[in-house]
């Protein structure tokens, strides 16, 4: 057991925080770029390997930089808050589930750090420590206006902190847990398409018994997928939401009186942040290690037939990460597209979001889901 | 149960142990300026022109409140989703009691203009 911790913390380790992040920051200058690009055949916002050595001179270029050091400042807490806000984001990636189960002869292993029963509430309260660093950020500063101006940013990220976890109350009661490993099981199936239709006219033959849909989190609960990440992206300070640390109006964000390092850490807990947004969105709505059509059984019994138990499960893993790498790549693309295509939200438009619209919509979605079960129930 | 905790322990252990071996790294390459005007804060008043917005900032204690009340009440509703499967149109009911008064005071905030930031 201690092997198996510690290779998949190696694993998130080097892969996550040390491989994809880092790249996060080139390749979403890169999408912003192609988006605001108006020569098509200049090639800017395209996928080459053109500029792949950004990342690594950025990072070195940040670890060799001068560090500011204001006298005024509370300089233990100015020196821990790039700890505090980097490391939860990196600890967040340990619930997050990259595969299901499998059986090696006699050994069995999940592809999870950290399977606890209360995985979704480890996430919630990762991300309000975030909130923390921007509080502290700010008043460690010194700086008066930055006073005022920092408690913006959290009381933003607190707002829709609130959303993301009213608008997955939805998803709770039809998946029946809290685990991400079993939410992403349970999506391993299919579903039939017309079949809460067939509930509500009470119909008796089945129809069109063919169609069928993943099991996915999208289908049963979209709109709580369109809140969650609107409120996901608020809670990261990300754009369109990025008003407190917005790149072109950096007055008086949390990470302005930073240099060097801590801001390069700063800078990189975002990336961080963007990935375990993007691994949640598709653990909990798109199925997160499951491909859409195979299921787990039947890759094992198809595969397990022809070529062994032990291949199959091995074939199995390398399907259900690729799976699962392949629907991370499209939510970060879909995180880094909403930045590139969406106008900056002021704080006011941000708030009123939140509370006048997401949360309304929110609680109107629990006591839908909570009929629609009921109903459902009743009549089968 | 408590076994299934380790993982964060060991990731938030070696996740700090990267974390701090950069910042030395950092300490180690990086110049630092100890020159005198670089030591101030780098967007400071000192001396602002107009005095702090006492009541712009009231409005955040606010946020707090609304935030607490609403997330205890989230804290109620997970527990209640998990077992939702096994429970009856009853069950349904008393969160509806229990939400409706949240519900009001969140609609008598937007109202009163509570929610205007």
């Amino acid at each position: 057991m201690p092997t198996e911790l510690a290779l998949k913390t190696l694993l998130i380790l080097l892969v996550v925080v040390g491989g994809i992040a880092p790249l996060m920051s080139w390749i979403e200058r890169k999408r912003a770029g192609g988006a605001q690009a108006n020569v098509r055949r200049s090639g800017i916002g395209e996928l080459t390997p053109a500029g792949k050595h950004h990342p690594l001179a950025e990072k070195v270029a940040l670890l060799g930089s001068a560090r500011f050091a204001s006298a005024a400042a509370q300089r233990v807490l100015q020196r821990a808050i790039p700890l505090i806000v980097a490391i939860p984001a990196i600890i967040a990636f340990a619930v997050i589930p990259l595969g299901g189960e499998y059986q090696f002869g006699d050994t069995r292993f999940s592809l999870v750090l950290s399977d606890a029963d209360w995985g979704m509430l480890t996430l919630f309260a990762l991300a309000m420590l975030g909130t923390y660093g921007s509080v502290i950020a700010g008043c460690s500063n010194d700086a008066e206006p930055a006073l005022l101006r920092s408690v913006r940013a959290p009381a933003q990220m607190l707002s829709y902190q609130l959303a993301m976890g009213l608008s997955l109350v939805g998803l709770f009661m039809v998946f029946e847990t809290l685990k991400l490993s079993e939410i992403a099981m349970a999506q391993d199936t299919t579903l039939r398409a017309l079949g809460l239709f067939e509930h509500a006219f009470g119909l008796s033959r089945p129809l069109l018994e063919w169609a069928r849909l993943p099991a996915w989190g999208v289908i049963y609960q979209p709109l709580a997928f369109v809140l969650f990440l609107a409120s996901i992206t608020a809670a990261n300070a990300r754009a369109p939401f990025d008003l407190p640390e917005g790149d072109a109006e950096q007055i008086a964000s949390k990470h302005f009186e930073y240099s060097g390092l801590h801001f390069g850490l700063f800078f990189n807990s975002e990336s961080v942040q963007i990935v375990v947004s993007a691994g949640l969105l598709a653990t909990l709505f798109l199925g997160g290690w499951s491909v859409p059509y195979l299921s787990s059984d039947f890759i094992l019994y198809g595969v397990g037939r022809w070529l062994g138990d032990g291949f199959a499960n091995g074939f199995l893993l390398l399907i259900h990460v690729a799976a699962f790498v392949a629907k991370l790549a499209a939510m970060i693309g879909v995180q880094l597209a909403l930045r590139a295509a969406v106008r900056r939200m002021s704080y006011l438009r941000a708030m009123d979001l939140c509370w006048k619209v997401i949360l309304p919509l929110a609680f109107g979605n629990i006591l839908a889901t909570g009929l629609v079960l009921l109903a459902v129930r009743q009549s089968a | 149960m408590l076994a299934d905790y380790v993982g964060l322990l060991v990731i938030g252990a070696l996740g700090a142990l990267l974390v701090g071996v950069l910042l030395g790294l950092n300490r180690l390459f990086g110049t630092r300026e100890v020159a005198a005007p670089t030591d101030e804060p780098f967007a400071t008043d000192e001396k602002p022109a107009t005095a702090p917005d006492q009541e712009r900032a009231a409005k955040f204690a606010l946020v707090a409140i609304l935030f607490v009340l609403l997330q205890v009440a989230a804290m109620f509703l997970y527990p209640w989703a998990t077992v939702f499967s096994e429970l009856s149109w009853f069950a349904y009911g008393a969160i509806v009691v229990f939400a409706l008064p949240l519900a009001v005071g969140l609609i008598y905030q937007w109202l009163k203009g509570g929610l205007e930031w």
